[in-house]
């Protein structure tokens, strides 16, 4: 057996970088009339609006990954979804100040 | 193997109606969902639950399952009775589906077979091209880490397909490269590091959330490190330059003469920085009273309340 390490290196998802509707669909396993929907019940918000010329940060895929999972397990539609999101996030906030 | 008791896990009586389980499963489902409870053992509290609930919903396995009895305690060793399985419908059909992305217990696997994907023969198998889930794992790393950027070695548990279909776990190491400025919260996606596809399909991806230890002295809010520092009364009114520590190291830093306590001084740049951003650090003043204990101490305070008469509480109407 080999004793080299292989270090793997990621891509941080962070608000600099932007992505377009086939790779959040792609990054997201969803198609493009899930993002369209997302989009309209404000679960996510494009970058540039035109749907053509949606543009996505990297942050915005986190919410979608949570919406998937929170409409297949606890059956939320996304108008809840966009709800729950906003919701944990001022829950976030509120809990790290607490910390300080 | 331990036994489950799938009743308690769901949190109903063994004589429960579909409908019962059914409304106390969501009710747990919404208490333990990893995307929104804050307990510490979330996940695998979901994993039991969603393995509870699909045992007790479908009749076939429940009936099975309630044969073993009642008097079984949750985590009690258990061996199933030999032939304990004959007659009901389930038995050697594999996986049944449900909980997708889940692992289940030894005790379900043995009762209701290993997870098939598709339940698939080994010729049928082949056809079979299916992207592999993501996998989301959190790590927690110092301050310092973040600040320097460091490389990491994690272990977390990957599931292997062999070429019949079935899924075994076993830990994975993984090294990795955290890139210096990292922000709490902030994730990684390590490409094709997720579960394996099926099939010529790539594998998912690997998400990794950075959070970080908690440090005696430093705190970060986002790009920005607060530290809070002690200083001395004439340090604060007089001014005076201090040694402040920084996660990059001693710095020196000027306190201005009639600071106050509460003050924020900006050291910039000393955050969390990456190559396009950057992030400060604030030292926030904390001015700490001597005690008085000698007759001279004492005497001393008394000559400064006269010498500088102040009214802290002047502003303060009500």
């Amino acid at each position: 057996m080999s004793n080299t390490v292989t270090w793997l290196s990621g891509t941080v998802l962070d608000e600099e970088t932007n992505c377009g509707l086939t790779e959040l669909c792609k990054l997201c396993g969803i198609n493009a009339e899930t993002v369209q929907d997302m989009v309209s019940e404000g679960v996510i918000t494009p970058r540039e609006a035109a749907p053509q010329s949606y543009q996505f940060t990297y942050i915005e895929i986190r919410r979608v990954q949570t919406a998937v999972r929170l409409q297949r397990d606890l059956r939320i539609n996304l108008p809840g979804c966009a709800l729950a999101l906003d919701l944990l996030e001022e829950l976030d906030e509120l809990r790290g100040r607490r910390k300080r | 193997m331990e036994y489950r008791d799938y009743y308690q896990i769901l949190d109903v009586g063994r004589d429960a109606t579909q409908d019962e389980m059914k409304k106390s499963y969501r009710k747990l489902a919404r208490k333990y969902h990893p995307d929104v409870s804050k307990e510490a053992d979330a996940d695998s509290k979901f994993q039991e639950l969603g393995e509870a609930y699909e045992v007790l919903r479908d009749p076939e396995k429940r009936a099975a399952y309630d044969q073993f009895g009642s008097n079984w305690q949750n985590g009690q060793d258990f061996e199933p009775p030999p032939n304990w399985d004959a007659g009901f419908e389930f038995s050697g059909a594999g996986y049944t589906g449900g909980a997708e992305g889940r692992g289940h217990s030894d005790f379900f696997e043995e009762l209701f077979g290993r997870r098939q994907y598709g339940g698939a023969s080994a010729a049928g198998f082949q056809d079979i091209h299916l992207k592999g889930e993501d996998q989301h794992a959190k790590i927690v790393i110092p301050l310092k880490d973040a600040f320097e950027g460091s490389k990491q070695v994690i272990t977390l548990s990957k599931a292997t397909i062999d070429h019949q279909g079935s899924v075994t776990t076993r830990p994975h190491t993984l090294h990795v490269t955290i890139p210096k400025g990292i922000v709490e919260g902030q994730r990684i996606r390590l490409k094709g590091q997720g579960m394996p596809g099926m099939g010529n399909a790539p594998s998912g991806d690997l998400f990794l959330e950075i959070c970080f230890a908690e440090n005696p002295f430093f705190h970060a809010e986002k790009r920005d490190i607060y530290l809070r520092l002690p200083v001395t009364p004439w340090e604060a009114a007089l001014g005076a330059t201090v040694t402040v520590p920084t996660l990059g190291g001693k710095v020196q830093l000027k306190i201005p003469a009639g600071s106050q306590g509460g003050r924020k001084l900006r050291l910039k740049g000393r955050g969390l920085c990456t190559a396009k951003n950057s992030g400060d650090q604030y030292v926030e003043l904390r001015v700490v009273v001597p005690e008085a204990s000698t007759d001279e101490q004492k005497k001393l305070y008394k000559e400064m309340a006269e010498l500088m008469p102040v009214d802290p509480r002047a502003g303060m109407v009500f």
